[in-house]
Order: C-alpha cells, then structure tokens, then sequence
C-alpha cells in the first residue's frame, strides 16, 4: 500500500484549502459560516445601536405594568389592572382554542370531503371539487373577514328578540344573535370533576366488560350478551356521583354579604331595592346555590362572573359586585376582611337565608332582560369572532387536507378494496377498516404542515376582532408601550413553541401508525 | 488620516447648515405649493369631493396657511395620511405641516420631535348611542357592548372610565372607523366610542343620524392642532400666526364679506389695522407680504366661518362650538395679541 502513495511534499500548505478537493468542501462551508455568523453580528449590533440611540435598552419590565386595557374573550381571570404578561397569556390561551377547534373541525371536514371527492357519484363528486377549489384559491384573510360579514348582517341584534323579530332556537334555549351564539350550560358544583373521574370508571368497564365477553367468546365461541351489564356500567358510576354530591351540596346553608345603600336584613328588602349583582364563581357550590335562592325568591338579579372565589372577593371589594354568597362558617371572618380593604362607599349587612335544595347539577339558560341594555344574561357566549375566525379557518385547511386525504387514498393499491369487496365487506367498512388506517401513512406527514398552518393563520384574528397573542401582546401592548422589539421577540417564541409542541405531537402519533418494518 | 476626517466632518456640517438654512418657506415659495398631511377622509374635517377637491375644517388651515404664504388658496397639495403614517410623513419632510385632528400630547411633540403650533379644535372621546337605547348618561351602560378601535388612547379612557364608575362592559376592538361603522348599525355593539367630533362625523353620513344620540359624558382631553417639524421656527411662527389671525378675526368681527372694505384703509381699531397690514410691519417680520392675514382670511373666512361652514350646527356634522367657542364667549379658543 505505502508503495503506491506519492511521496511527500512539505507539509500542508495553505493553498491546499482551497485546491485540495480533501480540504474544499470544508473550507467553504467555514467560509460560509463566518459570513453568516458575521451578518447575523451586524442585524443584531444594529439593532441594539439604533435601540441605545432611541434610548430604548432591551427591557422587559413592562411585562409587568399594568396592562390598563380590556380583553373580552378571557379563558382566565382578567382585569385592566392586571399585568400586561397576563394579557399576553389571555392572548395565548385564546390563540390555542381557536388553533385546536379549528384543528379538530378541519381534520373532520377534510377527511369527509377528501373521501367524497373520490365518489362515484358524479355530482357529489364535482360540489367537492369546486369546494375544494373556491377556498383553497381565495386567500384566507378574505375568507375569515367574510364570514364575520356574514355573522354580523345576516343574524338577528339582541334587542330584536324583544319583539317579534326574533326568536330563540330550541325552545327559547339558544339565542343566536349578532354579538354571538349563547347557549345553555351546565352550572356544577365544587366537585363537578367527579363527573370526569365517573366517565372514567365508566370507560374503564366498559372496555373490561368487552374484553371479557372476546375472551369468552374466544375460548367457547359464543358472545355472551352483554347490553344490560354495559349499560348498568355506562350509567352506575354517574348516578353515584350525581346523588352523592347532591345530597352533599345541598346540605350548605348560605350566607349573603350584601352591599347597599342602606342597611338590609332579608332578601325581601333586597327585593325592594336595586337589583344587585352577583358576585358569581362558575362551577362552585355557593354561587350555584346562591343563584337557586334568588331565583326562589324571585329575586332580580344579574350575575358578573368570575373565575376564582378570590377574583369574586375582589370584585366585591373594589364594588364591582354587591352580593357575595359566603358559608355561614366563614362570614365573620370574611366580613372582618372585607371592612379592612373596602373601598367606596356602601353599607355591609349579612343576610341569612334557610334554604338549601338543589340538584349537583343544575342547566342555566340565557336570557335577555325584560328592559335596559340589550345584553344576554346566563349561559354560555360563544362569540362572533370566535365562530367566524375558527369557521373561516378550518373551511379553509379542510380545502387542504381534503386534497391530502384524496393522496392518501389514491396512494392504496386498488386491489386491497377489490380484496375488501370479494370478502363482502361494504364499501363504507372497506374504507373504515382497509384503506383509510393504510391511508393514515401517507397523510399524517403533510397534515402536520397544515395544522402548523391552521395556528399561524390564527394570527388574522385581528380582523374581526378576536383578541389572541397578535392582538393583546403584539397589538395593544406593543402600541401602548411601544416595545416593539421585545413584543415581536416574544411573539415569535411563543409561536415557535406551539408549532414545535404541535409537530412534536403529530410526529409521536405518526411514528405510532407508521408501517413497522421486519 | 486626520486631514480626510476633518474634511469629511467639515462637509457634513456644510451640508447641515445647507440644509437648515434651506427653510421649508423657501421650499414651498420654490415649489409654488403647500404639501399638507391630512386624514385619509373624515367629513367635515378633510375629505375630497366627487371631483378631487378636498375640504373641510383641517383642510382650511392648508388653505389658510398657502393663502398667507403664496397668496392663493388653491396652491396646495394634499397627502392623505393614517393614524400609523401621519406623523412618517412630517419627520421625513413628506409634508410641510400636518393637520390631520391629531392630538397634542407631551410624548408627541417632545419624543417625537414636532411643534404643535395650536389648538384648532378642542375635542374629546365621547359615546355614540341608538336613541332607542333609552340611555341618557354613559353610566347608565352597564353591560354594553362597546365598539373601539384597537391601539389608540381611547381604548385606555375607555377602560378606565368604566373602571372608576364601577360598571361592566364587553369591549368589541376593531382597527378602522368603516369597520365600527357596519359593526354598530348592525346592532353588533350597542355603543361606539372615539373623539365627539369624529363620532359627529361618522353619524353625519348614516341613512337617519336623528336616530342616534352622543352622550353627554366626555371622558378625555383631546386637543386637536396643527403641527410642524421641530428645528424651523420661522415655518412654525407662520403656520401658528395663520391660525391666530383666523382666530383674531373672528374675535376682532372681520368676515370674509367685510374684509375688503376693513382692508382697504386704515380704520380706527388699531389691533384691526395691524392684523391686516394697514399698519405697522408683521407680514414683514414674518418673511411674508403685508396683506399675509388678509390673504389667509379672504381664503375660507375666520375661524367661526370655517367652523360654521364645516361642522358647524347647520352642518350635516351638527356640532355646537362649546369649548370651542372664542374666550370672550365662555370657550377656550384664544389667540396671543398681533402686536
């Protein structure tokens, strides 16, 4: 071998670096990175020179200052005074549901009309086809401001369901309005998560139950039958639940701490009076509790709502609400506190009250008072821009996927549904059980790139006013503090982390549907 | 090395002073226009009709300003401006005054490096309400829905107005006037909230504006000017004494209809006299003609004219002068002396 080698010539010499087919390929990329490494220097020192110039140092104490603005949709409590960094995270929350509703509809969607557009149904096959082609060639901007237009002219404004304009849907429970749809929801108590950890049980026999019936059948050959037994499981743990927290609850004698111009001392005087607001924490026993006795007593009342008995304690406090439902326990206590930190004017009374009924769960139906401001009261508001902004979103994605899902499905050898077929196995379990889940390989990859998508898109809500991160931090925050800088550095970290959680999801699955290969 | 460094600093303060020195007077007189900033379209304060000629009450003062610089009213040049754009615009010399009903404020005209060289319109953010509404006070709303364009001090007033009174609402943020617009006559938002003139404005071209009323609550001090780059003082004293002799006028009775005559010779009112140039010297001071005022006013009238004509009471816009009524009226509008 040393035989054939050339001889020595000196050692390594500069110009090897570049003549040298060994050392080329290295010496470039070097070359490259110092270029790189120096341009990306330059951006970075410019920006902090002209940063120090503008006197405006990288700074991110305003995170802390008090936001002064407010956010309508908030998934957490949320107040002006709060800190701007808790606006921000009010917009990131709201960013997430909207990204996961719109994920969830688009995948839905697409998959139906990815598959309908392979009917052999000519005309069902052709409305799939324009569809797919009006939303996947219109930009999504024009999409999502078009269906706020849609909301906003065509539904019925709250004040029109005075007269006879309107109407409510389903029997007087659901109100569709131009503000947003309110609809029913279910008011639980303190240990409304019970209800969680029974479906769980619930779940959890049920596939026991199956399990023992494949078992059985496996070794005899016969299913035993097993509806009764699956239904007793289905129900049992929840009716448990149900009148076990029931009993309990409603055993709570409530206490009122009113405040009010003058001094009341039953809920007859309250009556009498101005209507009062109720400090309101959903999902817990006392304000479920304390709204059943208003109710009862016919008592006009309207609810501000709150997140945390502290949040509610606040309200109190500061006389945003005058009517705190406390435990009789507790009330001497907590009226020792509200006197210390109160402010404004107003009179503190206590008010007793025996009446402590009520099921563990109660429905709360929206409704729109006789008179005043036109506004809904109780339920659940679903907004305008929360429906128009996920509807245009995911109508828009589900164009894509639909085309992905078509890809993955083409991509099956025809003979593996011809093979379903002479099994005789019906064209819609064929799909469900042969080609779709061999189908899933070739899609999951390019529908990742898509719900990363859905979520940067998100970034539109502005356009019709829905307040996610775009528009609290990298909106008003960024306007009314003019931090630019550390608002966009911020914002962009925040999206690259939900696009890598996201893809990093969607990669776990992938690699668990993906074909094992021996 | 230190020869070139000299010489080099030496020409940057050439090149400064040659700069400086090129005052923007010069520049318009040298172009034979005005280029004025003005808002992208708000009737009553600039807005361009059907064949391109904007009017309005900011848009007087461009005349105003090119009257007393030029001698014709029609020598300007409009640049329509955003709330984001505005102030761009003047700093890079894109316009040489701005008025575009911006509000004076510490931070805009010490950080931001502008003159405000007056008050023009003294305003203030106030609420638009259905009259079917029933509401007669801004405290009366609780629980409205309220529409507010994002990103701007309104949306703060508003947060804290309804803070310190106690009461609740549902904030509706949208980015443009047209946007609030379609959201509040659908019924989407029961209230819309932003300065009273603009809310005057925007009722002024609704199908029935009768069937909306503002409130009566003004929750902020929106003073409305004129403003100019920082570092030419003699283009600042121009646009500021235009305004003032507007101001004057009206104060002082000299209308459009009897100013030919008051200017023709002197008369006995020697405030008059000066004002108009058949006395003393100011047009001279300033660098302009002697009949600079007399210019200006002939152009639209006085400050009460152009009021009356614009957004006045007889206006579509319907607004009262209420602050903005002169000083010897109980209003807040008051020029220095022409002395």
């Amino acid at each position: 071998m040393s035989a054939t080698t050339d001889p020595k010539r000196g050692g390594f010499q500069l110009s090897q670096l570049i003549y040298d087919t060994r050392y080329r390929s290295m010496t470039i990329q070097i070359v490259a990175l110092v270029f790189f490494l120096l341009g990306l220097g330059w951006l970075l020192n410019n920006a902090a020179q002209n940063l120090a110039a503008l006197d405006k140092g990288l700074s991110f104490g305003f995170l802390g200052e008090a936001a002064g603005y407010d956010v309508n949709q908030k998934l957490v409590e949320y107040h002006n005074q709060m800190s701007h960094g808790r606006a921000a995270l009010v917009g990131v929350l709201n960013t997430l549901l909207v990204a996961v509703l719109g994920c969830i509809l688009a995948t839905f969607l697409g998959v139906i009309i990815g598959v309908l557009r392979l009917s052999n149904n000519w005309v069902v096959a052709r409305i799939m086809t324009f569809y797919i082609e009006m939303f996947r060639n219109v930009p999504v901007l024009l999409w999502i401001v078009l269906a706020m237009a849609i909301f906003i002219e065509n539904l019925p404004a709250p004040k029109s369901f005075r007269g006879d304009d309107a109407s409510m849907w389903f029997s007087e429970t659901v109100a569709v309005t131009n503000q947003g749809i309110f609809i029913p929801r279910i008011m639980g108590t303190d240990y409304w998560w019970l209800f969680g950890v029974a479906i769980v049980v619930s779940v959890f026999f049920w596939r026991g139950i199956n399990k023992w019936a494949s078992d059985k059948q496996d070794r005899s050959g016969l299913r035993p039958s097993t509806w009764l037994i699956r239904l007793v499981a289905l129900l049992l743990p929840v009716l448990v639940v149900y009148f076990a927290t029931t009993a309990f609850t409603s055993g709570h004698q409530r206490d009122f701490l009113v405040r009010s111009t003058t001094a009341v001392a039953s809920l007859d005087e309250i009556k009498a009076g101005k209507r009062p607001d109720l400090c309101f924490v959903g999902g817990s026993t006392s304000s479920l509790n304390a709204s059943r006795v208003l109710e009862k007593f016919d008592i006009k009342y309207r609810r501000k709502k709150y997140v945390t008995h502290g949040g509610a304690l606040e309200g109190f406090i500061s006389g945003k609400c005058s009517m705190l439902s406390i435990a009789d326990a507790d009330m001497d206590q907590v009226m020792a506190d509200v006197k210390e930190n109160i402010n404004g004017d107003g009179v503190l009374s206590a008010v007793s009250v025996d009446f402590t009924t009520g099921r563990a769960l109660q429905i709360d139906y929206p409704a729109l008072p006789a008179k005043g401001i036109p506004r809904f009261e109780g339920g659940t508001h679903i907004r305008g821009s929360l429906i128009a902004l996920t509807l245009a979103l995911a109508l828009y994605t589900a164009a894509f996927i639909a085309e992905i899902v078509r890809a993955g499905i083409m991509a099956i050898n025809k003979g593996q549904s011809e093979a379903a077929f002479a099994l005789g196995l019906r064209p819609n379990r064929t799909m469900n059980l042969v080609v779709l889940p061999q189908a899933l390989r070739v899609i999951i990859p390019p529908l990742i790139s898509n719900y990363l998508n859905l979520t940067k898109n998100s970034s539109l809500a502005i356009a019709v006013g829905y307040m996610d991160i775009t528009g609290t931090l990298g909106g008003i925050t960024l306007n009314q503090t003019g931090r630019e800088m550390e608002s966009l550095l911020i914002l962009m970290a925040i999206y690259l982390a939900i696009s890598l959680t996201i893809s990093s999801i969607m990669n776990w699955y992938n690699e668990s549907v993906k074909l094992r290969e021996r | 090395m230190k020869n070139s460094t000299f010489v080099g600093t030496l020409a940057a303060a050439t090149f400064a002073a040659g700069f400086a020195a090129a005052g923007t007077l010069d520049d318009v007189k040298a172009k034979g226009f005005v280029q004025c900033g003005v808002s992208t379209g708000l009737v009553g304060f600039a807005a361009a009709d059907a064949n391109g000629n904007w009017d309005g009450f900011d848009v007087s003062i461009c005349r105003a300003v090119a009257a007393a610089t030029l001698g014709d009213a029609q020598a300007v040049k409009f640049t329509p401006t955003t709330g984001k754009t505005r102030f761009t615009a003047l700093a890079s010399g894109e316009v040489d005054l701005l008025a575009r009903n911006t509000t004076w404020t510490f931070s805009r005209d010490v950080d931001l490096k502008f003159t405000f060289v007056g008050v023009n319109y003294y305003d203030g953010q106030g609420f638009m309400v259905p009259k079917e509404l029933g509401v007669a006070s801004a405290k009366d709303l609780d629980g409205a829905t309220v529409c507010i364009q994002t990103g701007t001090t309104t949306e703060l007033n508003l947060a804290d107005f309804f803070r310190v009174n106690n009461i609740s609402y549902e904030p509706v943020p949208i980015e443009t006037n047209a946007e609030a617009q379609q959201q509040y006559l659908a019924g989407a938002c029961d209230v819309y909230t932003t300065d009273a003139s603009g809310l005057a404005a925007t009722r002024a071209t609704f199908e029935d504006p009768s069937a909306h009323v503002l409130l009566p609550e003004i929750i902020s001090k929106e003073p409305l000017g004129p403003l100019v780059r920082h570092g030419d003082d003699q283009w600042g004293d121009i646009v500021r004494w235009t305004l003032n002799a507007l101001v004057t006028a009206e104060e002082l009775g000299v209308t459009s209809a009897n100013i030919k005559e008051m200017g023709a010779a002197a008369g006995n009112n020697p405030e008059i006299n000066r004002l108009l140039g058949t006395e003393g010297n100011l047009g001279e001071q300033l660098g302009l003609s002697a009949d600079w005022a007399m210019k200006a006013i002939v152009a639209g009238g006085n400050y009460g004219e152009i009021f009356a004509r614009n957004i006045g009471e007889s206006t579509p816009i319907g607004l009262a002068r209420g602050l903005n009524a002169q000083w010897t009226d109980g209003g807040l509008i008051y020029s220095p002396p022409f002395r």
